[in-house]
């Protein structure tokens, strides 16, 4: 309480010393004291409640799923238990496995991690690569570019790196397009979008990470307009074009989209950004990428979603099967604003109308707003960026898969993350809510040897083993029929609250659920990775279908994430239920009722690789007979190398 | 009243004597409540207030003070693997291989993670300072494992798994909390 102190004698003896010895006073001194001890009082509340009061929310650092061990038990060897790779309140214990006496002998040797390498996925020879960078279709060449680390398969020291294909899919290497070599991108060239002008001519919008760290976006364009491989680039002398505005973090400002036309003829581009909790997306407008103005509006915020990385914004046909230019604009058409979650690391997208006039956006469905709504991929998918293919007329998507291993894992295979397939992305007609991606047609062209299957029949609680040759490289289209009478008669129940990400996965056996193929699996089915479907059936009688992807048995390893990952996906009256899958070594790409619902994942078996891996359909549901016809086919190599005599 | 004056002179002056812890450990308060949104308090408290830099420091530098911390453990239990080592034909197949194992993680952990961890607080895009700190966590857990029987490391290896922690808390707090 209170501490009168010693180094301020003066006032309480004074005080005192004049209270004291006043007959004419003697009654008010214990008025004036308990005023004095009263005020005292009241201050020292008044200091520790301030002390106190900063909001102390504990920081669930149980939903970092990537992996704070926070509460997971230190376990020792002698447990022969692994340790969850997840958080212990996310995941339920059942995910993981007890040994039962058999240690595992995965220690990564050289033969598990050199088959992890995939074959017909883009990716660098070597080391850390994330975010696809300026996409464009120029010249008779596709262009990509990406974040890339020259020095180490970890992130850091990030360049532009650059490839060209004719299709998407064979892609040739070339000289890194850009370096760290001036103040203004010293701490990282970042990412960036290319607009094509109206000439033809094509502008580069980057972010750089400054000297002092300061986020900033810069313009470049390539040193020979004539060179279909552009191969050199060059910087505008006096960058940067934009920087922080204020009341915008020197950390809160990256990532510049493609830009469009407004009606008024000037270009447009939107930048992520945050305010406190909020993701925001701000909006310049510009004739000539040097000078912006910003406009008073975002184009579109959501509170809660943190900051909005990798913001991207397009227009899709509600009517027509092909992509549309960035710039188009009027009836029949809808626009996308996506965006890269920092928080979560999730790609989220909505659906929703532009406004020109004043540079805004309203999602059609505000309670499935962007960030808190629909995804592009339920699995390990980041920093998607689409483009405008004007060679084939379509929208395509480039998302970034990065690893679910240990660094030590890829430090010692030298590289770390690939590419997806590029998805054409196309309005769904009929939901009317969702996107569709398919991986683009060219790649069809590496289908090999095909094997077809049909009306397999797999009964409630069986496993059936599909003989292919090899079953690490292969593209898979599979139907499902399942009886409607059992749909019926199946009752409803609490089942209602099924997700796929806290269910007990492919093991855990319901009535109508789950059911659908084990890829990566070996003989024995110690190592398998399930993609599936999972039927509930409500109280009221209506059923909605879950697609997932279960990695909790994926591997032997201890040190690999072990998440089921997925989602709702609608399924429409008199569709029959669809998976295609690419396999491709360590990654699983799955496209549910025609690309609804995609997951993405990234598995390291240690047994079930090269000739041991083996595929099957199976159906674990208890009350459900489900019927399968498919088409596999083996994979060719995309010889993804450098570009030759440069 | 002259006395009312002395009085009211008098309460200002020990409000401000209260006042003064606060304004003192104006700082203190920062790492606290910083700590206490981290799974392992007193080892959050003691790391940081050992580094007199925490003194004034923003979230963000307690943030890099932490991956300093990290840093100097792992290299200890680096040096302590490479000494096991070097008992070379006194030590079983299974122990070498596990400290051989060990030994690449940790690598991993000075070189891969903590320099990760570094750039990523320096230019502020914080999901790869997450994604270091919790793989160097995993590291030390994945060593920590693969010992069959009693391992050496069992103290070290959960300091540095902790530290990785509480670092990547900080860099949550960092990432989802008004800040700039």
């Amino acid at each position: 309480m209170a501490d009168i102190n010693p180094l301020l004698p003066v006032s309480s003896s004074d005080g005192s010393s004049n209270l004291t010895g006043q007959a004419t006073c003697r009654r008010p001194i214990k008025v004036v004291v308990s005023i004095f001890f009263g005020l005292l009082t009241v201050g020292l509340f008044a200091a520790l409640l301030i002390r106190n009061n900063g909001p102390v929310d504990y920081v669930d650092v149980h939903e970092n799923e990537r992996g704070s061990l926070a509460s997971t038990a230190f376990e020792k060897a002698e447990n022969l238990k692994p340790v969850s790779r997840g958080p212990a309140a996310g995941v339920s214990e059942k995910s993981n496995w007890a040994f039962g006496g058999d240690l595992p002998d995965y220690p990564w040797n050289n033969s598990m991690l050199s088959w992890q390498r995939t074959a017909f996925h883009f990716q660098p020879e070597k080391n850390w690569m994330n975010d696809p960078n300026g996409p464009l279709f120029y010249k008779g060449w596709y262009h990509f570019f990406y974040q890339y680390n020259p020095n180490a398969p970890v992130w850091g020291d990030i360049v532009w790196g650059h490839a060209v294909s004719k299709d998407l899919i064979h892609w040739l290497h070339l000289p890194l397009a850009m370096v760290a070599d001036q103040w203004y991108d010293k701490n990282g060239v970042w990412t960036g979008s290319a607009t094509i002008l109206h000439d033809g001519k094509i502008v580069m919008l980057y972010t750089g990470s400054t000297t002092e760290g300061v986020q900033v976006q810069n313009l470049a364009y390539p040193a020979d307009q004539n060179d279909p491989l552009l191969v050199h680039w060059v910087k505008y002398p006096r960058n940067p074009v934009l920087v922080p505005p204020p009341g915008i973090g020197p950390n809160d400002f990256r990532d510049p989209t493609t830009a469009w036309l407004t009606s008024e003829g000037k270009w447009r581009i939107t930048i992520g950004s945050k305010i406190n909790k909020t993701g925001i997306a701000l909006v310049y407008d510009t004739k000539d990428f040097i000078n912006y103005e910003m406009l008073d509006g975002l184009l579109h915020a959501v509170p809660g979603t943190g900051m909005w990385e990798c913001v991207d914004f397009f227009p899709v046909s509600e009517t027509e099967n092909n992509g549309l230019e960035t710039s188009i604009n009027g009836h029949g058409i809808k626009h996308v604003v996506k965006a890269s979650l920092d928080d979560d690391r999730h790609d989220y997208y909505a659906i929703g109308t532009y406004n020109d006039r004043n540079g805004t956006w309203i999602p059609d469905r505000p309670n499935i707003d962007v960030g808190i709504g629909l995804r592009y991929d339920y699995g390990i998918y980041y920093a998607a960026k689409t483009f405008y293919d004007q060679n084939k007329k379509r929208r395509v998507l480039w998302g970034w898969i990065g690893e679910s291993d240990s660094e030590a894992a890829d430090v010692k295979k030298g590289w770390a993350s690939v590419q997806s397939i590029p998805r054409t992305i196309l309005f769904d007609k009929k939901t009317g809510t969702h996107l569709l991606q398919w991986p683009v047609e060219e790649i069809d062209s590496l289908r090999l040897k095909s094997k077809e299957f049909n009306q397999v029949r797999i009964q409630a609680g069986s496993v059936v083993p599909l003989d292919i040759d090899s079953a690490t490289q292969l593209d898979i289209i599979a139907e499902f029929k399942i009886d409607s009478d059992a749909l019926d008669k199946a009752t409803g129940s609490s089942d209602a609250s099924f997700d796929c990400v806290t269910s007990g996965g492919a093991a855990e056996r319901g009535a109508l659920g789950p059911f659908g193929l084990l890829v990566l699996a070996d003989e024995r089915l110690s190592e398998q990775t399930p993609v599936y479907f999972y039927m509930t059936k409500g109280s009221d009688g209506n059923l909605k279908t879950f697609f997932c992807n279960d990695q909790s048995r994926s591997s032997k390893a201890s040190d690999v994430d072990k998440h089921i990952y997925g989602s709702l996906v609608p399924v429409l009256r008199g569709e029959n239920l669809s998976i295609r899958i690419l396999v491709d070594h360590s990654i699983i790409e799955s496209f549910g009722q025609g690309g609804r619902t995609v997951i993405t994942s990234r598995v390291y078996p240690t047994k079930a690789i090269h000739g041991a891996a083996k595929v099957f359909l199976f159906n674990n549901a208890t009350e459900l007979n489900v019927t399968a016809s498919l088409k596999t086919w083996q994979m060719n190599s995309a010889f993804i190398q450098p570009y030759p005599n440069l | 009243m002259k006395i009312l004056i002395v009085i009211i002179f008098a309460f200002l002056v020990c409000q401000a004597n209260a006042f003064r812890p606060i304004l003192l450990l104006g700082n203190q308060n920062l790492i606290e409540r910083t700590c206490k949104q981290t799974p392992f308090y007193d080892l959050c408290i003691w790391s940081l207030k050992s580094n007199p830099e925490s003194r004034d420091a923003s979230v963000k530098k307690l943030a890099q003070i932490m991956v300093d911390s990290l840093k100097t453990k792992a290299t200890e239990t680096l040096d302590l693997i490479d000494e096991l080592l070097q008992d070379g034909l006194a030590l079983d197949p299974e122990m070498q291989k596990a400290l051989t194992s060990c030994a690449e993680r940790y690598n991993v952990i000075i070189r891969g993670d903590v320099p990760e961890i570094n750039e990523a607080l320096k230019t502020g895009d914080y999901k790869f300072a997450a994604k270091g700190a919790n793989d160097a966590a995993i590291e030390a857990n994945s060593c920590e494992i693969e010992f069959p029987t009693k391992s050496p490391l069992t103290d070290m290896n959960k300091v540095v798994h902790d530290v990785s922690v509480v670092a990547a808390s900080i860099v949550k707090i960092i990432q989802t909390k008004f800040s700039f």
